[in-house]
């Protein structure tokens, strides 16, 4: 399982990073979209994959944390979640308010010359 | 008393955070309420803030014995909860957020807050995240602190609109999501290995790494300082910097002339705390004289006064990074007082390019999109008029005389401070660097030493060229030339911030002193380590 999911991180990390570099707002914005997402998977990851254990500790008296997985990366996942759809929702609304001042999709706000 | 003195800590996250949230009541016709309301938020987180200062020194030790406050969110016990902690380089550098966020406000007031797009609110959130960026001692809130911050400063850059502001923006905007990314993944490694966030708890947990662990968690502080760097403009992470900076309107470069600094700060917070490693201090010296020189070239390339200004903005940030990355904790102090020295002058200077802007008529560098007939889809979406910052519409204050004598006059100041010459304070912080540079090697000073010492000269001598220049063009040429009105309320900041640093020089021994201790406080970070690990042991006393 660890194999997969490193390996998903990574097609999505080099495929973002590839696009951001691309002339585009649009393939830019969607560069930023899949970077944030491999970025997610990564804080996930940091804390241990672990199947069928509840991230929180419900009851009281002595615990044992082996039965549990670690609710902090999920946590920040969350908050890096929201931060990230807000920012890219931003990103979106320049991108559009860049085409419709210049007339054009590249990040330069003017085609390169020949 | 000293329990609601305790509260003192979180107040500069929240004063402004309501204060923005009162804006959404407040409709745009109720002007003098919104004026009132964000001046009377600056002017109390202003207090708070000296209030802190003098908390945190030696002089009040009643309430923090060691000088070090902590404040834990929700009572939620240390490295499980997250802590703000105010020491005295966070409560030096509140106040700095508060004297730059309150003058730039009322500078602000007079023609810059027009209508169109929300400006009070937004300029409250970038204070807010400052406030919260200097305050946190948990490297997750920090995250999320930063993100305050830019989003703000995202809105605040694209004020105005136009083509060229918009472009510039999104370069902006693009470059700061890519380094947030990676602040998350320098953040994540650093929880996977240590398994904590809270500053204090990691200090101890770093020390007792070794093997692949050592390996991971170093690359995980690497990739953070990397991310910092680019909020702190070290080349060649900088590229953005000027574009986005002399393209913002002048109160909004004078508030941006803060946020390099956050990224310089965190840089000094993470480093003592964990222990920086010689190679990492090496890496520093090098990316600061490299942005110190393009720096300097870029300042004698400069044609605009704003982007001059930008350009010194990466001079400052380099002779920073390059006296951080000598490596002398002698030095520390002066690097503080520089610091504080650089924000002031850069404040003043970006107010002072907006009201130099206008007394040219045919400015050449005055940007094709600030003309008022042009009409911008921004505008036209929101249904309003496309306010103009060069055009003289409202009546706000009275119009001074001698209005070319008080630029001039300004203008020599700043540039006396930015050159680093007397009796400005950039005089005294410059020679502190020097002398603390070139004195304090046992066996002779290094050659890296002699090295910073010359580039810090030679950025000095360019500085003085571009902004003699630049100075004659803009009020000796005779041609094209109109006396602007200036109003009080635009020129009482940019005064104020000039006899502020007047101030600054001539008590610059009861300063310096001050951040000494400031350093050495920073440099012992055990007492930093103490007091937020013990609050939990100290808060269940108090319980009953």
């Amino acid at each position: 399982m660890e194999i997969v999911y490193a390996v998903v991180i990574g097609i999505l990390a080099g495929s973002g990073v590839w696009l951001i570099l691309r002339p585009r707002t649009f393939q830019v914005l969607l560069g930023l979209m899949l970077l944030s997402y491999a970025v997610n998977l990564f804080i996930f990851g940091m804390g241990r994959l672990v199947l069928h254990k509840a991230p929180v500790i419900a009851g009281s008296g002595p615990v044992d944390p082996a039965m549990y997985a670690d609710p902090v990366p999920q946590a920040l996942v969350l908050t890096a979640i929201v931060i990230g759809f807000a920012t890219t929702a931003l990103f979106l609304v320049v991108l559009i308010a860049l085409r419709g001042l210049t007339g054009t999709d590249h990040v330069d706000g003017q085609e390169p010359a020949e | 008393m000293n329990a609601i003195l305790q509260h003192l800590v979180v107040l500069p996250i929240i004063v402004p955070l309501l204060c923005a949230a009162g804006m959404l009541f407040l409709p745009e016709r109720r002007r003098a309420a919104r004026v009132t309301l964000v001046l009377a938020s600056a002017f109390i987180q202003l207090l708070i803030a000296i209030a802190l200062l003098y908390l945190t020194s030696d002089a009040a030790r009643f309430i923090w014995p060691e000088g070090v406050g902590v404040y834990a969110i929700g009572n939620w016990d240390a490295p499980y909860g997250i802590v703000l902690v105010v020491d005295r380089l966070s409560a030096v550098m509140l106040t700095l957020v508060a004297i730059v966020g309150f003058t730039t406000l009322i500078y602000a007031v007079a023609r810059w807050d027009r209508p169109g797009q929300p400006f009070h609110s937004v300029f409250q959130l970038i204070m807010m995240g400052l406030n919260g960026a200097f305050l946190t001692g948990d490297l997750f809130n920090l995250f999320v602190f930063f993100e305050v911050l830019l989003a703000a400063s995202y809105g605040l850059v694209l004020r105005g609109a136009g083509a060229v502001r918009t472009r510039n923006g999104m370069h902006y905007i693009a470059v700061n999501l890519v380094a947030s990314l990676l602040f998350l993944i320098g953040v994540a490694l650093i929880y996977g290995i240590a398994g904590t966030l809270n500053m204090a708890d990691l200090a101890g947990r770093a020390a007792t790494l070794s093997g692949e662990d050592r390996a991971l968690f170093d690359a995980g502080v690497a990739i953070l300082g990397v991310a910092f760097l680019v909020k702190a403009g070290s080349w060649p992470l900088n590229f953005w910097l000027p574009g986005a900076y002399s393209i913002a309107h002048a109160p909004v470069g004078a508030i941006f002339a803060l946020m390099t600094k956050v990224g310089l700060y965190s840089i000094l917070r993470v480093g003592t705390i964990l222990g920086e490693d010689e190679t990492l201090a090496a890496a520093l010296l090098y990316l600061g004289l490299a942005t110190l020189i393009t720096g300097t070239i870029a300042i004698l390339a400069a044609k605009h006064l704003a982007r001059l200004v930008s350009f010194s903005v990466l001079v400052s940030m380099g002779i920073l990074l390059a006296a951080f990355g000598l490596r002398i904790e002698a030095l520390t102090g002066a690097i503080i007082f520089y610091m504080i020295v650089s924000v002031l002058t850069t404040s003043t200077f970006f107010m002072l390019t907006g009201m130099t802007d206008r007394t040219r008529i045919a400015d050449p560098m005055v940007m094709p999109e600030d003309n008022p007939t042009a009409g911008s889809p921004v505008y036209m979406g929101y249904g309003v008029r496309q306010p103009s910052v060069y055009h003289d519409d409202g009546e706000v204050g009275i119009a001074i005389p001698a209005v070319m004598a008080f630029l001039g006059l300004m203008f020599v100041c700043c540039t006396l401070l930015v050159v680093g010459l007397p009796p400005m304070p950039g005089f005294v912080a410059k020679f502190a660097l020097l002398s603390g540079a070139l004195r304090e090697v046992p066996d002779g000073p290094a050659a890296a030493s002699w090295m910073f010492s010359a580039t810090v000269l030679l950025s000095g001598l360019a500085s003085l060229i571009a902004l003699s220049r630049i100075g004659m063009r803009l009020f000796w040429s005779v041609a094209a030339r109109e006396t602007p009105r200036l109003r009080i309320l635009e020129a009482a900041p940019v005064a104020a911030l000039v006899v502020l640093c007047l101030t600054l020089g001539v008590a610059a021994g009861p300063v310096a002193r001050y951040l000494d201790a400031t350093a050495r406080s920073l440099h012992q970070p055990d007492t930093y380590v103490r007091a937020v690990l013990a609050a939990r042991s100290h808060d269940h006393e108090e319980r009953p």
